[in-house]
């Protein structure tokens, strides 16, 4: 088997282990919360006969293993059952959630990552000058600023004072693709604000290693422009680290948002998760919980993959 | 200028004449926007409501886990999706009377023990279903069940039995009950083909508005059900209820014109907001209350003297104008105020007063060390803040109280109700009665005060049999004063439903009984295009 196939295998069993590790966690977690979803459900109005006739009703009078371990056989048939509170299909609603926050980790991504590489290649380019003093100065800025400040200020001068875009991000399946991009414009601005700079410190901070090599000066002596040479020369060499930042920031957009979710009210999975576990709803959190994990577990083993490609030291390995 | 600007309102009335102009020419003619905006309104009232159009609502209380059953419901979200799809037998209108709804009449014996309710004749479900006596009794049936979570468990006990003949329901109590229309009134009871046993969730009802996509803690959206009973009522095409638990999101939403009215709008950015040109911020005096509850069968709090020196120990005003900023009244240590039929204005209001607590304090002997308050922005907004105001203005009567701050995340488990001094808030109900059965009675499950008064329990199921009106007030101050004397109670406000609604709504009007006119705002308000 070629090395690199049997390293995809390696890391992907690795990372099933590593998901039923995460999902234990959770489950072991979320039963230390005091307080169970029937409690949650009835809050101030809980007596203790109805709240003994909703435990039994969730099934939560039962021992937590005999649970867990009833949730672990669902889901190896790729069943993750009822929400305990709402009765609804957790498949269903995680569905629709994690389709959304994809969706808008997907489009953040798509103007923050060409944009964080290409003002990391400017900064090198003019580096120690005032285009490169401007674009740190500003990405630092708003790096440094909570996302969630950063939303009300757009919310307010650009949606309620200018009128421009919805402050509500609520995107429905009834919307066209040109409604949902525009509800969702606000937020894709925070977020890129949000991962910009990290992105971009990385690739300045990678190519102005490589660009110390001889290879480099090579090039410059060979005649190209300076553009160029950081382009083909100094990019290439400098691509594991920042595909593993990128891979970062891009796990980021997916599972760190909440925030974001709850000043633009976007019905993505953050929201979700939260309310779930308000409600110590077990099964929906480690519904939410493990595909979080395996998100985030997927996109660090390709951003590994990456690395040993663009290396060639790594791809055949003596 | 008079003349002229009825001259307007007229035109308005006759629909040749939009807002914009209106005010436009009442503010040449030198008319304040205040005053022009309430001519406007009064006279496009006049003109009738008009029809269509898509309103759109923001609210604070719905979460992902919401559910269509109304046997749950508990936060607002949840009220409003009820309101729109279902009705009720009965209801109480904003003056506090009973209004019939599915129930065409309702009649009580003269012992006040058997009351019967005629159904409304030809009132169709959304599913075609004529709806008959037998649904009421199903649908009483099934949230009196032990077994249900109904949240109007509680208020049915007590019912001796039920029948459903013809187009009659009867209900029969074990023990007098004047008021049993307003416990009837429950907003949870809203009727259900066969009362919901089949499939409590369905979101079929007889609502003026039909459930079109439901998606909980994000939108509910609905469309006008052709077939209402009511032509009254009902005026908008579609409605679409946002989750927006954001306070600050929902605000931007009602300013930007995303939506056209949200509810739960913060004391604190309510008196900016209202600046805003294009809205108007309405706030209704109604029955919720804030408190802070001790447990009378618990030291210290078992000490009447420790009590009332806590009592006295609150500033009551500054608290409604620093935690309320203004939008409230104080609170008077009794869980009802004026508000409630059958209530005594008379009783007297009981101010700060550092001196007597000091002597109240003296007197019940506590050894000095300090008396913890547990505290959290979960039991109301601004908690934490009122509990440090309390903290100032007793160590001024020399009460030590110390602040212990615990999670709002299952803080409704964990210590309301378990604590013995913590900080907590009621919505309120229709009626004294309820109030005080609800949670003051001995045996009430949420008698958070554990307050045991023989003689309150006594006054309290003699005045529900009682039908002389005037009898039945002293009686209610009567227990009010033991309450307010001898209870474990403390409470420093009734905070006000605060709505923020949009200029091209109209027919807005003040209801007492909830936020957003007691979720009636999108059935009975129209868009003025």
């Amino acid at each position: 088997m070629h090395p690199i196939l049997k390293l995809v295998f390696q890391r992907l069993a690795l990372g099933i282990l590593l998901l039923f590790g995460a999902s234990a966690l959770i489950f072991g977690l979320t039963e230390a919360l005091p307080g169970d979803a029937a409690q949650a459900v009835l809050g101030q109005s809980a007596t203790p006969e109805s709240l003994a006739n909703l435990r039994e009703e969730m099934g939560l009078d039962r021992p937590a293993l005999t649970r867990y371990v009833e949730w672990l056989g669902g889901i190896l048939q790729g069943d993750l059952g009822t929400s305990l509170t709402n009765k609804l299909d957790i498949a269903d609603s995680v569905g629709k959630r994690l389709g959304n926050t994809l969706f808008l980790a997907f489009w953040a991504a798509l103007v923050s990552v060409p944009l964080a590489i290409f003002l990391g290649l400017l900064a090198v380019r003019y580096r120690n000058r005032w285009p490169d003093k401007l674009i740190s100065a500003v990405t630092l800025t708003t790096i440094s600023i909570p996302e969630f400040l950063i939303g009300y200020v757009l919310i307010y001068f650009i949606a309620v004072k200018i009128g421009w875009f919805s402050p509500l991000a609520m995107v429905n399946d009834s919307m066209s693709l040109g409604q949902k991009l525009n509800a969702i414009a606000l937020p894709v601005l925070v977020l890129t604000m949000v991962v910009l700079a990290h992105m971009m410190r990385m690739t300045r901070a990678a190519i102005l290693n490589v660009m110390q090599s001889a290879y480099v000066e090579t090039a410059e002596l060979k005649g190209l422009s300076n553009f160029m040479v950081i382009y083909r020369h100094a990019l290439p060499n400098a691509v594991a680290p920042i595909v593993n930042v990128v891979m970062l920031n891009l796990a980021y957009l997916v599972v760190g948002v909440v925030v974001v979710e709850v000043v633009f009210v976007y019905p993505g999975m953050g929201q979700y998760l939260v309310d779930h576990v308000t409600k110590r709803d077990v099964p929906v959190v480690l519904a939410c919980g493990v595909v979080f994990a395996a998100i985030y577990i997927g996109l660090n083993m390709i951003a590994d993959i990456v690395a040993i490609l663009a290396n060639p030291r790594l791809r055949h390995p003596k | 200028m008079n003349e002229q600007l009825n001259h307007m309102a007229g035109q308005v009335t006759a629909g040749k004449m939009t807002r914009r102009d209106f005010m436009g020419k009442a503010a040449a003619l030198g008319v304040s926007a205040a005053i022009a905006s309430t001519m406007f309104a009064d006279a496009a009232r006049a003109a009738g409501p008009k029809k269509g159009g898509t309103m759109k609502v923001g609210m604070l209380g719905g979460e992902s886990t919401n559910t269509l059953d109304p046997a749950p419901a508990a936060t607002q979200v949840p009220g409003m999706v009820l309101r729109l799809y279902g009705d009720q037998i009965v209801d109480v209108d904003a003056d506090g009377n009973i209004s019939s709804r599915l129930a065409e009449s309702v009649e009580g014996s003269a012992d006040a023990k058997t009351w019967n309710f005629k159904v409304r004749k030809d009132v169709e479900f959304h599913n075609g279903k004529t709806v008959t006596a037998e649904d009421f009794l199903r649908t009483v049936e099934r949230h009196a069940n032990e077994d249900s979570k109904s949240g109007a468990l509680g208020v049915l006990k007590g019912i001796k039995g039920m029948k459903a003949d013809g187009d009659v329901f009867t209900v029969e109590m074990e023990s007098p009950t004047a008021d049993l229309p307003y416990l009837m009134a429950d907003w949870h009871l809203v009727v259900q083909p066969d009362g919901g046993f089949d499939n409590p969730n369905a979101g079929i009802g007889t609502g003026p508005y039909m459930v079109e996509i439901d998606e909980p803690g994000v939108r509910h959206s609905f469309k006008k059900n052709p077939n209402y009973w009511d032509d009254s009522i009902g005026h908008v095409d579609e409605v679409e209820v946002l989750v927006i638990n954001d306070s600050t999101a929902r605000m931007a939403a009602l300013q930007s014109g995303q939506v056209h009215m949200v509810n739960s709008v913060d004391p604190k950015v309510a008196g900016l907001l209202g600046r805003a040109p294009n809205l108007e911020i309405r706030s209704v005096s109604g029955r919720a209350h804030y408190v802070f509850p001790m447990h009378t069968n618990t030291a210290p709090f078992d000490n009447n003297d420790l009590r009332l020196a806590l009592k006295y120990a609150v500033n009551r005003e500054e608290m409604v104008d620093k935690i309320l900023r203004g939008f409230g009244s104080v609170g008077n240590d009794i869980p009802v105020n004026e508000s409630y039929p059958l209530f005594d204005n008379k009783i007297e209001q009981r101010k700060y007063d550092p001196a007597k607590a000091a002597e109240h304090y003296k007197k019940s002997g506590h050894d000095g060390s300090p008396i913890v308050l547990h505290v959290s922005d979960a039991a109301f907004a601004g908690a934490v803040d009122a509990a440090q105001l309390f903290q100032q203005s007793a160590a001024a009567a020399g009460i030590n109280i110390e602040i212990e701050r615990a999670p709002s995340d299952g803080y409704w488990s964990e210590v309301w109700n378990v604590k013995p001094f913590c900080a907590s808030y009621w919505s309120g109900r229709p009626v004294q009665d309820q109030m005080y059965t609800t949670a003051y009675l001995s045996s009430a499950d949420w008698n958070d005060t554990r307050f045991n008064n023989p003689k309150f329990d006594e006054l309290l199921f003699k005045a529900r049999g009682e039908l002389d009106t005037a009898k039945r007030v002293e009686m209610y101050a009567e227990m009010a004063m033991i309450v307010r004397d001898q209870g474990g109670l403390i409470a420093p406000m009734f905070n006000d439903f605060v709505d923020g609604v949009s200029n091209s709504v109209q027919g807005y009007e003040d209801d007492p009984n909830g936020f957003l006119m007691y979720s009636w705002a999108p059935v009975k308000c129209w868009l003025d295009a």
